[in-house]
């Protein structure tokens, strides 16, 4: 496949350029800008306090008052962009990868049953998917620590609830559409809730606050309902 | 070395410049929603213009100084009450704080700053996530802040003589508004051209109120629903401080200190960065009219506004030091 190019850059305001690669969700693009986002990351320019890389592009957000913020950063932006695609080295998948446990098991499970009635599989078969795939983090947000990943097998992709629930638990690992997440905090979503993880997704009291990292790719381990009480007792 | 809070307000919070760099975990940076009158109010006690200070929001708190300090108060302005100036705070001074009579937001800086912990590299309170600045709240009843020392403090003791504390000369506030509706000037957004023209005809014409449910996390505006032909679902991405995003209820929504890092709803505009502290510095209720203009122009507004603080930093330097 032949290196994807910027469709063109994007203010966000004077504050930030979004250079954006595609408008819809492919994996092959995503990868190149986990990738950009990390060579950019690499060279620690002064003016750019904060490299976003996001589903179909990557948002460079601008140190406004650094002495060094050139004239016109919105070109110079999408300049560093095309620079570092060039010298992008076409080796898959820079990201760490994470296992995390997951307990797929009943009140964890909060939406397992309609998913399967929804894919038109058994609800162990959902389980057996959910944990067969490996996902890569295509962005994070929503609350910090939140990573959306793709991967998802397709036979698993089902639309979000309808009406979202007031408050999905933490460690909540849910799915919609082609993609599947974890809810780091206690917090209202729409997404459809199959399992939960004993882990604490986000700590700001740790110096790598986040468990998950954009690019890293991600495998889920089902344990059991005691095995999830022991996890989450030593957290 | 500290001081005691007897009543809280209505939310005050300690807040700084923000953490950065963690955009791409889905961290905001957060940090004072009025930085301009945060740099101002540090100035003012001897702080560096990033140091934390208390942000207090629209009703402030009662607090009692514990021992000797300097303090200074920027930003909305509260009847009777001095700002834009350095004030002696003996121990024992209580401070009471009303409600803002101009602006919502008015920042409490005190000599030394607090000595609370950054985490992450901040001491701003991140209210969602629970953690930063005092115990990752908003201040209670009875909590008691630790204060650091300071040398500026004693640069200023002669106030002690003066009937009111503080000294004759003050600083131009920089954000407040003198009449509304205020004007904020934003460029189109990524999606501007999505919507239908009587969307994006009333977006400028239209003098919109803050609406009640509005926070540290987003400004809702109240005002005609605005909509798109094509009701289409966007690929979400990133998002921006003074991101205007406007959901399918068509309520458009400034992103402000604590708001998501993306977001798939359109965005119709996006607030020129000298503006978005203007926009702060409204209150539920507060009326805002929006104008078109230039990255260009937004970069001038930019540039105007650092001199403001600049000069502003200058004089202060001026009286310091003479």
């Amino acid at each position: 496949m032949a290196q994807p190019r910027p469709l063109g850059v994007i203010p966000l305001g004077d504050s930030a350029a979004y250079v954006e690669f595609s408008s819809h969700l492919d994996l092959e693009v995503n990868s190149v800008v986990q990738r950009l986002a990390l060579a950019i990351l690499k060279r620690k320019i002064a003016w750019i306090r904060d490299v976003v890389p996001a589903l179909g592009g990557l948002a460079l957000h601008f140190h406004l008052d650094h002495a060094e913020l050139p004239a016109k950063p919105l070109e110079e932006s999408l300049a560093l962009v095309l620079e570092n695609l060039k010298g992008l080295s076409s080796k898959q998948e820079p990201g760490r990868v994470i296992e995390l446990p997951v307990c797929y098991e009943g009140e964890f499970a909060l939406d397992l049953e309609e998913v399967a009635k929804k894919a038109g599989v058994p609800p162990a078969d959902v389980t057996h998917r959910h944990v067969s795939g490996e996902y890569r983090v295509l962005m994070m947000g929503f609350s910090p620590g939140h990573a959306y990943m793709g991967g998802l097998d397709a036979k698993l992709a089902v639309p979000r609830r309808t009406s979202p629930r007031a408050i999905v638990p933490a460690g909540s690992v849910a799915i919609a559409n082609e993609q599947t997440v974890v809810y780091p905090y206690a917090i209202s979503g729409g997404w459809n809730v199959i399992g939960r993880t004993p882990m604490v997704l986000f700590d700001a009291a740790r110096p790598r606050p986040s468990l998950l990292w954009p690019g890293d790719r991600v495998r889920f381990r089902a344990i059991t309902r005691e095995k999830f009480v022991e996890m989450a007792a030593a957290q | 070395m500290s001081i005691k809070v007897l009543r809280p307000g209505l939310l005050t919070t300690i807040q700084d410049h923000g953490r950065h760099g963690f955009q791409r975990v889905g961290l905001c940076p957060g940090g004072a929603m009025d930085p301009v009158a945060l740099a101002l109010a540090n100035a003012l006690v001897g702080n560096p213009p990033d140091e934390a200070a208390l942000e207090v929001t629209v009703i402030g708190p009662e607090l009692l100084f514990e021992r000797d300090t300097l303090v200074a108060v920027c930003g909305a302005e509260f009847d009777g009450f001095p700002h834009n100036r350095p004030v002696f705070a003996a121990a024992g001074t209580r401070f009471n704080v009303g409600r803002a009579a101009r602006g919502a937001r008015a920042y409490i800086a005190v000599a030394g700053g607090f000595a609370v912990e950054p985490v992450l590299g901040s001491r701003s309170t991140y209210l969602p996530g629970h953690f930063g600045g005092f115990q990752g709240r908003a201040l209670k009843h009875g909590d008691v802040l630790p204060l650091r020392d300071s040398a500026a403090a004693k640069r200023f003791a002669t106030l002690r003589k003066t009937h009111d504390g503080t000294v004759k000369w003050s600083v131009p506030p920089g954000t407040l508004p003198d009449r509304e509706p205020i004007l904020v000037h934003v460029i189109e957004g990524q999606h501007f051209a999505s919507f239908d023209s009587n969307s994006q005809r009333a977006f400028f014409d239209t003098v919109w109120r803050v609406a009640p449910d509005s926070n540290r996390m987003g400004f809702r505006l109240s005002g005609p629903p605005l909509g798109r032909p094509q009701a289409d679902e966007i690929l979400s991405g990133p998002t921006c401080l003074g991101s205007v995003q406007v959901p399918p209820s068509g309520v458009p929504i400034a992103l402000m200190a604590d708001h998501q890092t993306t977001g798939g709803y359109p965005r119709i505009a996006e607030i020129a960065s000298a503006d978005v502290a203007r926009l702060a510095q409204l209150a539920p209720g507060g009326k805002v009219h929006f104008a078109k203009c230039s990255l260009e122009i937004a970069g001038e507004l930019r540039k105007h506004a650092r001199e403001h603080i600049e000069s502003a930093l200058r004089g202060i330097a001026w009286e310091y030091h003479k």
